[in-house]
């Protein structure tokens, strides 16, 4: 039998001798036992006089026992010499461990600092330079690719559709139904249609459109910009003399923009159809509803909403084409910029409400 | 005595009705550099597929150390897929990964080994790759050519009877190509590992290639095999001769 043996001597030296065949699967049955034997040696003989044949792994447990403090006793045969040499080879001469650096969490701190700035500083290079492309398009609207805004408008707005008349629809529904509870109380749900009415054209039907802009369409723009970014599209456009904002940014912030107050108005109106079904079955006819609306809802409400429905769509575009443009290297990238527009999407979104509500308030709109 | 390592016997490969090759007939002798060269689209890295088991041939039989590997399953496919080593044109490293990971990874599936153990040999094969100092940094940061030396590495991780490479040259500068070269001479002479290179690099066949077979895209199969450099020197088809002259084919 050639299976390897121990002869570890219990006083300060550890004699290890291995003889036969030091592979894979006799590596790993061995290890622990092996460094069991040398652990607490002050010395250690490493004996594979005897090995015949050895492979990487076998060459690793020998290495790994011997470290700097082992007598070695080289292996007879040429085969498992000259592998132990080339894994010496390959591991190299060893080296020293990482010097460590004084103040370490202070000094992460400042490098988190500088991170976060640096940050900041892209996305307003990056806004800055949306910002002059589109002002630069103003004297030379030709100039934009018109048909790309129109393939952005349609894969962004049209196909959007159904879904938001699905989501538009429920929600009415579920709003109804939730507002009736309580105002059934007092009397009062024939003023559900005042309620439901002014939620989704001031706050609930800009804002849900635009958590679907976020999720459909600023994923994919990032996605898209993204793949372009890593398969050197983009930088392919530069050296052409083309200016990627103009081409590629600016098509897609304007469709996104465009395309925002239609979808937030499918969503009212679907959402209005959705609450004006329950009425049905609450008992309430068409005209009760449609009055209360008329009585109640301000073109002002609707003007506001979809306003500001505009505003999310620029943010959404501008942070879906950001998160794509400044993707890095690799497969993950492209996943991260995904991830990021959406994210980035639903926050922008939910500030920039934060934001409109306190300034209509001050308004008194 | 000859000692197969590799036996295709009248292997045929067609995508729907689109043929790619037919009759390929060819064994791989251990422990030698093996070159499957030939044009662009003549179905060079299909014929690896083959090889490796990705793609079950339409006609014909492999056998890869005796076994066929597409109809293996289980314990048997592992324990052959362990004895092989393949380097994929770009890398195909995993991106979330660091190098050493990498390499490591096909010392987890295959053995028992600890992780300080799958770390040693991890950086040991990067080290004879030359990627010693790059064993923690991350595939999106090194360049092309460490990308290939470094799936060469993970191919080797587990030494394998046979190392199959797919356009090791592509791509870079003619000093990294050489320098692969030689690493590629030093494993097959100093390992008796088997290479089964896939390229169309005439310096790299030449460098390397202890027998070679080429595919032509046209004839949808060999149209030539043997010593490279004899290829070179008295090949009479004349794709074979366009070839290795680097000249345009003719009539082409």
């Amino acid at each position: 039998m050639t299976s390897p043996v121990f002869q570890a001597d219990t006083q300060d030296v550890a004699t290890l001798r291995f003889t036969g065949t030091l592979d894979a699967r006799q590596a790993g049955d061995l290890w622990q036992a092996a460094h069991r034997a040398a652990r607490g040696a002050g010395h250690i003989i490493l004996d594979a006089r005897a090995v015949t044949q050895l492979d990487s792994a076998g060459a690793a447990l020998l290495v790994s026992l011997a470290r700097d403090r082992a007598e070695w006793i080289e292996p007879e045969a040429a085969a498992p010499r000259a592998v132990l040499k080339r894994f010496r080879d390959g591991l190299g001469p060893p080296r020293p461990p990482p010097a460590r650096r004084p103040f370490a969490p202070i000094s992460r701190i400042g490098h988190t600092a500088l991170l976060l700035l640096g940050r900041l500083g892209e996305r307003l290079t990056f806004l800055g330079e949306a910002i002059i492309a589109g002002a630069g398009l103003l004297p030379r609207p030709w100039r934009l690719r018109w048909v790309e805004v129109l393939r952005h408008l349609d894969e962004a707005g049209t196909r959007a559709f159904p879904l938001c008349m699905l989501l538009g629809t429920l929600i009415g529904v579920i709003l109804a139904f939730q507002a009736s509870i309580p105002m059934r109380q007092f009397g009062a749900e024939i003023f559900i249609p005042q309620l439901v009415g002014i939620s989704l054209t001031r706050e609930l039907g800009p804002l849900l459109a635009g958590v679907i802009l976020a999720g459909r369409t600023g994923s994919a723009y990032a996605a898209e910009l993204g793949t372009m970014r890593v398969n050197e599209e983009v930088d392919a456009l530069r050296i052409m003399g083309l200016d990627p904002m103009s081409w590629l940014v600016l098509p897609r912030i304007l469709a996104a923009t465009l395309v925002m107050p239609v979808l937030a108005m499918v969503m009212n109106v679907t959402g209005l159809i959705g609450m004006g079904i329950v009425m049905g079955v609450l008992g309430y006819p068409p005209s009760a509803v449609l009055s209360q609306l008329v009585q109640w809802l301000a073109l002002g409400d609707l003007a506001g909403g979809l306003g500001k429905a505009a505003v999310f769509g620029l943010a959404i575009g501008y942070i879906g084409c950001r998160a794509g443009l400044s993707a890095g290297r690799g497969p993950r990238a492209v996943g991260d910029a995904a991830t990021a527009a959406v994210v980035g999407g639903i926050v922008a979104l939910v500030v920039l409400d934060g934001i409109f509500a306190v300034l209509f308030f001050r308004l008194g709109w | 005595m000859t000692d197969s390592v590799i036996t295709a016997e009248g292997v045929a490969m067609r995508f729907g009705p689109n043929l790619v090759f037919q009759d390929v007939t060819f064994d791989v002798q251990r422990g030698e550099v093996f070159v499957i060269l030939g044009g662009s689209g003549c179905g060079k890295s299909t014929l690896l597929k083959l090889l490796i088991g990705l793609l079950p041939p339409s006609a014909g039989d492999i056998r890869i150390l005796g076994e066929d590997l597409t109809h293996l399953s289980g314990k048997a496919r592992r324990a052959l897929l362990g004895r092989i080593g393949v380097m994929w044109q770009s890398g195909a490293l995993l991106g979330s990964l660091s190098l050493a990971e990498n390499v490591m990874l096909p010392i987890e599936a295959h053995t028992r080994l600890p992780e300080s153990a799958r770390r040693l040999i991890a950086l040991s094969k990067l080290g004879l790759v030359g990627l010693g100092d790059a064993a923690e940094r991350l595939p999106a940061e090194i360049s092309g050519g460490m990308l290939k030396r470094a799936g060469i590495a993970r191919a080797m991780a587990l030494d394998p009877e046979i190392l199959f490479l797919d356009e090791p040259s592509a791509g870079l500068d003619p000093i990294t190509s050489a320098g692969l070269d030689d690493l590629i001479l030093t494993l097959a002479r100093e390992t008796g590992t088997t290479f089964v290179v896939v390229t169309h690099e005439l310096q790299s066949i030449l460098a390397i290639g202890d027998r070679c077979i080429m595919l032509d895209k046209e004839a949808k199969g060999l149209i030539a095999e043997g010593d490279p450099r004899k290829l070179r020197d008295e090949g009479t088809h004349p794709t074979v001769r366009a070839f290795f002259r680097r000249e345009a084919k003719p009539g082409g």
